[in-house]
């Protein structure tokens, strides 16, 4: 309940933050603190500092960039839920940042420190795999870019470097005709985290599908792109035995964890069978259904 | 290190250690106590302010991130004396029984009829997923944010 | 018109909804410090030696104690010992000295300046552990070879007790025309109270007494146990007080090492002391819930009447024995299990046992959930057996509501009977809310669209209304005190009434419910009334809250006592009109000469004369001021029956409640607002252990299901709206007429849900599951039955 202490730093641009993290070795930064901070309440995580850059104003907020969306890494989960943008230019983030939590914490959580974190049951990341997002980060050698299917590693891993910093996550609009987007996910009844959550986006013309996502959540280690059910669609036509044929392979090739809630035999199951409810409901969007 | 938020519209100041839990800064060092704790794991709801006019788990920021933030809690909720229409529908509907969960339910009831002012019983339950209760089976307060709604 | 009956706002509220109640850990006092205790990661472990110098070396640390340092205080008392048979006790200290019987049993305590500085020092004090063999699991630790916890008891035996006739039980089943055997197992649960446990204590040393502030939901009873039995110091020298308390359910009710420890704290360091748990050691170290695995024989004619049940249950008494915890298991369940049914024969044997675990005491219904899950799942598996419809079972076994009192067969209840019941009227209720017949019809036609519906009954009664004293107590059932209530009411010369009671309120809404008794006895506006609880200066002794008590027995103890300043008032308004007692009623807040309203005077006259004593009735005292202690003759037994409807996804084995009936009888309802409330809260309650909670040790003894991340007390959004119907069979026990409502809706709900998804897995094949019926679970077991062809 009581973190032990820390020494505390509150930058104020992207630069301090940065020569901050690079003189203090065991540093961790803090955006919502919503990941971060129920862990040092239990002591699991004792930084030596933290570097809280909550209030670096240029990394929050929603931007309309042409053919995506710019969002800043300190965006709350509640900004991206409720954002007009986002609900019509590219829906998906909204309808997965509704899942996340419980109201207080859409409040404060962020999307870059979620990304960052990499909870392998966290909502986010199976929508920017589906999405193939662009997560861009700053560091002592200035700005790159890492795809999303570069991002997660390992449990709470990504490639984001030590001392770099997320700033922003770009996604592309999903609005043209043709385009659907789904997100089902199996919430711990405890925890509200995924037991299994799976993101679809798909592109449908004459009803055949030219590219189609699939971001799998919560079931493995680090979510994963259901490689084997996007090709069983890909470049065929999105009907229901289509569809039923792919849903079945979503958990193929998924190293699933087991827990004390479920075993990784039915988060399998549970893999396949949301593929299916999102497959559907990303069908009946891409229709305008 | 020294922190200064506006809380329950009064200027304070509290010289805190960077550790320190904003609850635990409003309970033990501005003397707020009608915020509760009633878990370590940022779930229960119980320790609910509006910080910045959104609800936040006052267990789950340290004081020293709401530094320059408007904070209200319960005690601030009354205008000129009388009950805020969540206050008094949570009384008319009997929506609390041993009350330790009350002033979190009402800080993200307020939260929640801010952004509509009209909800089913399904978002209503959806929007109160981060505060819990083990009185009154959620019955009787998803009456009073109902109720609460058709006065707010 | 009289107030009982109404759903009066509650006047508790104010307070509460602005936040400027007052629970234990928002209390504060000069010089204040606070307390941490460390506690043990080991299930089962001796303590080879504690070195505590880092820790008291840390700036902002008052002290650090260990078991060593309170070897002067007795170890907590067990107050309730299962009467008819030998009952082997260890009961915790304040401070274990030597070896620990179950994670998070407190080794050693800091005081610092600070909440965060005691945590810090915590991890600076060094145990020289020598962990021992570990067993969780009640069936295991009998046997031979498996890890003995305690010298006194063999194959860890608590307790071999038993309730019945064995001999006449296994005759008639061996005689009947069908038996049904099922293993059932009620798992264990952990209260979670929305507040943790807390305590603040002070000591006055030119008086030598102590002040202490404390979760309790039975301050006297704890003032008794901690002077008499632990400190052996006069009860004159402690003051025990409960704050607002936030939740019991039970885990309030018993003395705990923690507040023994910050009690003898407050005098070793010269300061107050206050300590308030975190929700990670509620879950270690305040009392868990039921834990009974139990295996049934049933009996019945081929038609569905029962003939015979005999039940074995092995019940998981933790690592140590809480304060009532052996009553539990025993007088509150084996003496429940004929239900509202009409059994010829019955029999229980209960074996009470050791395992390194948290103590398991009463926990909302304590026992007769256990009964009831027990009693009910046999009623539709014997249903199921022979093809009938579970309502019509029921129906056909219940006690006919012409034969009350009833007296359960075999001595069951040891000397008590059945007060008032209705049994069929509820079910009647229930079937007709549902619309049963309409619900078979769309359950036939969702399994041809592959859509699995159920539905759940649960009939039940349950004994509550604690108790006749001589019955409950050690003569009878072993419990070591009495079970009566006290109430004392004095009107004030202004009018106002002062009731102060034994009873503890911690959400049950008592000083609304018992001002409406006063107001509605005396005839006065509720305003007038205040009900003051839970302070031992102050009140009379009582026994506090917990069994659904504190209307049938405190409420009588209030009206008892408002009736005797009724009689008083009486008394001396015949002095004041100069007429003849006989020929005086009272009425509407008034004493009138029978038939001529115009002479009379109002009781706030009544009540000035009586305090100012310038002309009183020779021989009688001044003031209006009654006090009532009473004991009741029986308990009370309200009754009901529960319907759920569920559908189970066959994809994902999820279930989702679609409606939830309760037809409950609780007799009288003074307040049928607050009725409605503590059934709602007791259902979420059972539903919860249906379906989501259950708490999960590993081999090692730890608690894994040790959080809210893992523990799932249910959200607002996992819980469906109730419906709640009400039949009114008023108790005979007490003048109210009332019988208890706070633990109903949990002794209910529980089998109602589980039969539903068992009714909705019947295509399967699926014979029973145990709780929590998980997704998994059930979407496992429709893989393995016949794939939902029934």
């Amino acid at each position: 309940m009581y973190p032990a202490p820390f020494e505390y730093y509150a930058p104020t641009s992207v630069s301090e933050a940065l020569s901050l993290l690079a003189s203090n070795a065991d540093a961790k930064l803090l955006a919502g603190g919503h990941s971060l901070l129920p862990a040092m309440k239990l002591r699991l995580a004792t930084p030596a500092a933290l570097i809280d850059i909550g209030k670096i104003a240029e990394l929050n907020g929603i931007t309309d960039a042409g053919d995506k969306i710019v969002i800043g890494a300190l965006t709350t989960h509640h900004q991206v839920e409720t954002s007009l943008l986002m609900k019509s230019a590219s829906p998906l983030l909204s309808k997965v940042a509704a899942h996340i939590g419980d109201t207080q914490v859409r409040n404060r959580g962020t999307i870059g420190g979620s990304l960052a974190h990499a909870d392998p049951a966290a909502d986010y990341p199976a929508a920017i795999l589906a999405l193939g997002a662009v997560i861009e980060v700053q560091g002592a050698n200035g700005k790159r870019t890492i795809n999303a299917d570069d991002l997660f590693t390992g449990i709470f891993a990504t490639s984001v470097g030590a001392n770099e910093i997320v700033t922003a996550v770009h996604v592309p609009k999903t609005n043209a005709k043709g385009n659907g987007v789904a997100y089902a996910k199996f919430p711990h009844p405890a925890s509200r985290y995924a037991i299994a959550g799976v993101a679809v986006w798909v592109n449908i013309q004459d009803d055949i599908v030219q590219d189609i996502r699939i971001g799998v959540t919560g079931a493995s280690d680090h979510a994963q792109r259901a490689t084997k059910a996007e090709a069983a669609l890909k470049g065929k036509p999105m009907n229901d035995s289509n569809i039923e044929a792919a849903a079945k392979l979503a958990s193929d090739g998924l190293a699933t964890m087991g827990d004390m809630f479920a075993s990784g035999d039915y988060r399998a199951h549970l893999v396949n069978t949301l593929a299916l409810d999102a497959l559907n409901e990303a069908h009946h969007a891409a229709h305008g259904w | 290190m020294k922190v200064s938020m506006k809380v329950n519209g009064q200027s304070r100041e509290a010289d805190v250690e960077p550790r320190w839990l904003l609850v635990h800064v409003l309970r033990d060092k501005l003397g707020l106590t009608g915020t509760n704790i009633g878990c370590d794991t940022s779930q229960c709801g119980a320790c609910t302010v509006l910080m910045n006019g959104e609800a936040v788990k006052s267990c789950n920021v340290l004081a020293v991130q709401a530094n320059g933030a408007e904070i209200t809690t319960i005690e601030g909720v009354r205008t000129n004396g009388a009950y805020h229409p969540v206050q008094q529908a949570f009384w008319d509907q009997h929506g609390l029984q041993c009350g330790f969960c009350t002033p979190g339910m009402i800080m993200t009831t307020i939260d929640m009829l801010k952004h509509h002012e009209k909800l089913s019983d399904d978002a209503i339950r959806h929007g109160l997923e981060g505060n819990l209760c083990r009185c009154t089976g959620y019955e009787n307060i998803v009456k009073a944010v109902r109720d609460a709604a058709d006065k707010v | 018109m009289s107030v009982i009956g109404q759903s009066i706002k509650r006047v508790e509220d104010p307070r509460l909804i602005t936040g400027e109640a007052k629970y234990t850990d928002d209390l504060t006092l000069p010089g204040l410090t606070y307390a941490a205790f460390l506690r043990s990661p080991f299930a089962h472990a001796n303590i080879k030696g504690i070195n505590t110098d880092k820790a008291k070396a840390l700036p902002g640390v008052v002290g650090v104690f260990t078991g060593k340092d309170f070897m002067d205080l007795n170890a907590m008392p067990c107050a309730w010992q299962a009467s008819g048979a030998q009952n082997n006790i260890n009961t915790p200290r304040a401070i274990e000295p030597d070896r620990v019987t179950h994670t998070g049993m407190p080794v050693a305590v800091v005081v610092a300046e600070d909440r965060y500085i005691a945590e810090d020092a915590l991890a600076l004090i060094e145990v020289d552990w020598e962990p021992l063999p570990v067993v969780t699991d009640s069936k295991k630790a009998i046997e031979a070879g498996a890890p003995q916890l305690h010298a006194n008891a063999p194959n860890n035996i608590v307790l071999d007790w038993h309730c019945g006739d064995a001999d006449g039980t296994a005759a008639a089943l061996n005689a009947s025309d069908v038996v049904v055997k099922q293993h059932i197992v009620n798992q264990r649960l952990i209260p979670t109270p929305m507040e943790t446990r807390g305590c603040m204590a002070q000591y006055n040393p030119a008086a030598d007494e102590y002040t202490i502030w404390l979760t309790a939901q039975a301050p006297h009873v704890g003032r008794l146990l901690m002077t008499a039995f632990v400190f052996g110091i006069p009860e004159t020298k402690m003051r025990l007080i409960s704050p607002q308390i936030g939740g019991g359910f039970g885990a309030k009710i018993y003395l705990y090492p923690e507040y023994v420890a910050v009690t003898a704290l407050a005098k070793k360091v010269g300061r107050p002391v206050k300590w308030q748990e975190t929700r990670r050691e509620n879950y270690v170290a305040t009392t868990h819930g039921r834990d009974h695995q139990t295996d049934i024989e049933v009996g019945a004619t081929k038609d569905g009447k029962i003939t015979a049940l005999n039940v074995t249950t092995y019940a998981n008494f933790g690592g140590m024995i809480s304060t009532i915890a052996p009553g539990i298991p025993t007088t509150l369940y084996g003496r429940l299990l004929s239900g509202p049914y009409k059994l010829p024969h019955i029999h229980a044997r209960v074996v009470g046992v050791y395992t390194n675990t948290a103590m398991v005491d009463a926990y909302r219904g304590a026992g007769r959930p256990e009964a009831t899950y027990v009693l009910e799942r046999a009623m539709d598996l014997v249903a199921n057996e022979l093809g009938l419809d579970p309502a019509d079972v029921r129906r056909k076994n219940f006690v006919p509501s012409n034969e009350f009192p009833y007296t359960p067969a075999d001595n069951l209840l040891a000397g008590l009977s059945y007060d008032s019941g209705n049994y069929e009227w509820t079910l009647d209720k229930a079937l007709e809310m549902l619309d049963y017949q309409g619900f078979r019809a769309e359950q036939a036609e969702a399994r041809k669209n592959g859509k699995y519906l159920g539905v759940g009954f649960s009939s039940y009664i349950e004994l509550c209304g604690v108790a006749p004293s001589a019955w409950i107590g050690l003569p009878n059932q072993g419990w070591g005190a009495g079970l009566w209530e006290s109430a004392n009411v004095r009107m004030h010369l202004t009018g106002k009434v002062v009731v102060t009671t034994g009873s503890q309120s911690h959400g049950q809404g008592h000083e609304t419910t018992m001002a409406q008794i006063v107001a509605d006895q005396l005839g006065i506006s509720i305003g007038d009334v205040i009900v003051q609880h839970s302070d031992t200066l102050g009140t009379p002794f009582g026994y506090g809250s917990y069994g659904s008590r504190s209307a049938a027995v405190g409420g009588t103890a209030v009206f008892r006592a408002a009736e005797r300043i009724k009689e008083k008032a009486k008394r001396l308004a015949a002095h004041m009109m100069e007429a003849n007692v006989d020929d005086l009623i009272y009425e509407d807040g008034k004493v009138m000469v029978k038939g001529t309203p115009a002479s009379s005077k109002t009781i706030q006259e009544i009540a000035l004369q009586a305090a100012v004593g310038y002309s009183l009735p020779s021989g009688m005292e001044p003031f209006l001021d009654e006090t009532s202690y009473f004991d009741p003759p029986n308990c009370t037994y309200p009754f009901g029956t529960h319907i759920c409807v569920v559908e189970v996804d066959a994809k994902t084995g999820h279930t989702k409640i679609l409606r939830y009936i309760a037809a409950d009888d609780v007799g009288n309802v003074i307040n049928p607002m607050i009725v409605d409330g503590q059934l709602h809260g007791g259902i979420a309650q059972g539903i919860a252990q249906a379906l989501y909670e259950g708490a999960v040790y590993d081999d090692n003894g730890t608690l894994t299901s040790g959080s809210l991340m893992d523990y799932a007390v249910p959200t607002a959004g996992m819980l469906p709206s109730f419906e709640t119907g009400r039949t009114v069979t008023p108790s005979p026990v007490n003048p109210l007429g009332v019988k208890g409502a706070g633990e109903a809706g949990t002794i209910a709900s529980t089998p109602a849900v589980a039969n539903a998804v068992m009714d909705a897995l019947k295509p399967f094949g699926v014979k029973h599951i145990d709780m929590p019926l998980t997704p998994e679970k059930v979407w496992k077991a429709m893989q393995s039955g016949n794939g939902g062809k029934g």
